[in-house]
């Protein structure tokens, strides 16, 4: 039976969320499979490491090194091969973030693999895994079938479940004698703190029809009291409006978040190509034929400039009584 | 320095993408094929690095026959060279074009390759990484700034929350993202002049893929959205809906 390990990624010394749905569906495939898995992280001191143990993980390699907090494609790539082959490892799980985007097609390499990308869906078929994807950015979807001894699949972050299971669990730290230092991450610049889009699980989007850039702060606002993130517009990102990190979209990020309320954005196809999987959809438009009201769940056919503060304000107040 | 530049071509982003009956293609009625919108962030950012360093940047793309169209648009916009890998397979696993690609970049001792992120027909963001492992080349993936001193190169990477500063030394595989540069557009003259430039071309060689395509599906449509009204009336209900779904 073919063995799986969940690839684990911290920031900062904390797990991501993301990782807890890798872990959780590698519990559910070694079930399904009655195969084994094992959990593997890579950082310093990580607070929340038991936490892997909440959601089915029975045992965690933890490669230490104060050097290795920061991404090291070539340090993570050798251990991890070192590990999957010690472990007959076939079926490596990760979630597609931007270092498993560098790290999961370096492994392919050299392990000969097939890698499946952004997986939506993951089910056992006889013996064999079929995974389902997204293709032209979500305007249709493709099943496949890894062919290869060694498989990866890399999950598109907040659509696979992460169920809660609870396990004794067993952390296993590895040493990391050396970190590779040909491809060194010198420096992290943060983005002022705040939440990044393709990992909110709320999203307020702005486009063009905000006016103007200054505008942006009902965006803002209301992002703020959902707690969530602020995306934007190819169009206001080409007009300098707001930085192309905010971008959603076919040439933007892509995003999966629970809630998405797109102001002022008309929908075009290569918008809906980078949030039409959002769980919820809610749109503000004042065209009701806006083609954004197609993929929403819910719409208000009206002028942002009157619904945005109150709906900031109402939120503020409901909120605050709960 | 000889500077190789991987680009693909792709429906236009504007394409409808239909699922044909047996749900075993995608239609490619009414598709449109275009340069990938990331690979001329690629090809500008090896053309700027000519205009620095000198040398000579060549393009290539594995696909069919009308893939040279696509080919010229790079000549056009001031690439030297061409080369198609031809093969007329609908959907290649990326270690498959990966390992086509790093043949030809090998035989032509290029140190630097430039590639997009990201082929917005499969989405796999696999290519570029992959070549720099095949070749044995440092690589850093979805680079919004670029710069190379001598043998140094500093690459910032856009990662969620923020950016990273990677250093390291050619020879290296870059794979671009938007905002490193502005594409130049191809002047007459650089469309003149791509007319008399070549295109070489080889068949490809193409092992069992390593990916078994089942079959396609369109995406569900949404059931029937729901307007909660005009104005500021429906706020109270749409707080409620918030509330729910958080
Ligand atoms: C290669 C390529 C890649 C692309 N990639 C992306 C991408 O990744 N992401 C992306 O978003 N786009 C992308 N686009 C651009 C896309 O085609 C659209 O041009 C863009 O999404 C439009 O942005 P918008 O909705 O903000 O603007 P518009 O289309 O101008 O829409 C503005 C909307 O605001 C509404 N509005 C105006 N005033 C008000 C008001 N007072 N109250 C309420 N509503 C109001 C209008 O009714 C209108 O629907 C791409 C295009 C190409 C060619
Ligand atoms: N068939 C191809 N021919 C040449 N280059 C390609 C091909 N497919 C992908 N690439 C390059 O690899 C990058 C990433 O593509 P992908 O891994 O397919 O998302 C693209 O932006 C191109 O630069």
């Amino acid at each position: 039976m073919k063995r799986i390990v969940a690839f684990v990624e911290q920031r900062d010394g904390v797990i991501k969320g993301s990782s807890f749905e890798v872990i959780s569906l590698a519990n559910r495939l070694a079930n399904q499979l009655n195969s084994e898995f094992v959990a593997v992280v890579f950082g310093d001191q990580i607070q929340n490491i038991e936490n892997a143990g909440n959601y089915g993980a029975e045992r965690i390699v933890h490669f230490k090194s104060p050097e290795a907090v920061n991404y090291s494609p070539k340090t993570y790539r050798d251990a991890l091969l070192e590990l999957i082959k010690k472990e007959e490892i076939g079926i490596i799980l990760m979630s597609s973030t931007a270092l498993v985007k560098d790290l999961a097609p370096r492994l392919a390499v050299h392990l000969d693999a097939a890698l499946v990308s952004d997986c939506t869906d993951i089910n056992v078929s006889g013996e064999e895994l079929e995974a389902t994807r997204p293709i032209f950015a979500g305007k249709a979807f493709e099943v496949v079938k890894a062919k290869t001894p060694y498989q990866i699949y890399t999950i598109r972050p907040n659509i696979f479940p992460a169920e809660k299971e609870s396990k004794q669990i067993k952390i296993e730290e590895i040493p990391l004698a050396t970190v590779d230092q040909s491809i060194v991450v010198q420096e992290v610049k943060k983005s002022s703190g705040k939440l990044d889009v393709a990992e909110a699980s709320i999203v307020v989007s702005g486009g063009r029809g905000l006016k103007e850039a200054s505008n942006f702060k009902l965006i803002e606002e209301l992002a703020e009291v959902l707690g969530g993130a602020v995306g934007a517009s190819r169009a206001v990102v080409d007009a300098g409006w707001r930085p192309h990190s905010e971008q959603v979209g076919q040439t933007g990020k892509t995003v999966s978040p629970n809630i998405y309320i797109a102001c002022g954005i008309s929908g075009a196809i290569q918008h809906l190509a980078g949030m039409s999987s959002s769980k919820t959809i809610i749109a503000i438009n004042k065209d009701k034929d806006a083609p954004i009201f197609n993929v929403a769940d819910y719409g208000i056919a009206g002028d942002l400039f009157e619904i945005l503060p109150e709906l900031t304000l109402q939120l503020r107040k409901g909120l605050s009584s709960e | 320095m000889r500077i190789a530049v991987c680009i693909n071509n792709v429906p236009d982003t504007s394409s409808k993408i239909n699922v044909e009956a047996d749900n075993k293609s995608i239609s490619q009625k009414g598709l449109t094929f275009t340069l990938n919108p990331y690979d001329e962030f690629a090809i500008e950012e090896g053309l700027r690095t000519k205009e620095k360093s000198g040398g000579e940047v060549f393009v290539l793309n594995v696909g069919g026959e009308s893939n040279k169209e696509t080919i010229r648009k790079a000549l056009a916009m001031g690439a030297d060279e061409g080369l198609l890998i031809k093969s007329n397979q609908f959907e290649l696993d990326s270690l498959t074009v990966a390992k086509l690609l790093a043949e030809e970049i090998k035989s032509r001792n290029s140190s630097i390759v430039f590639t997009g992120k990201q082929s917005v027909d499969y989405d796999n963001s696999a290519v570029g990484t992959m070549l720099g492992e095949l070749l044995g080349f440092n690589s850093v993936s979805n680079v919004v700034a670029f710069s190379i001193d001598g043998e140094t190169i500093t690459a910032e990477r856009e990662v969620e929350g923020g950016r990273e500063v990677v250093k390291t030394t050619l020879p290296a595989v870059i794979t671009c993202q938007k905002g490193i540069n502005e594409p130049r557009y191809a002047s007459l003259k650089g469309i003149m002049a791509a007319k008399k430039k070549v295109i070489l071309e080889k068949e490809a060689n193409v092992p069992e893929s390593k990916i078994q395509y089942l079959s396609y599906k369109s995406p569900k449509a949404k059931s029937g959205g729901q307007i909660l009204g005009a104005d500021v009336t429906a706020v109270p209900e749409l707080v409620k809906i918030l509330k729910g779904a958080r």
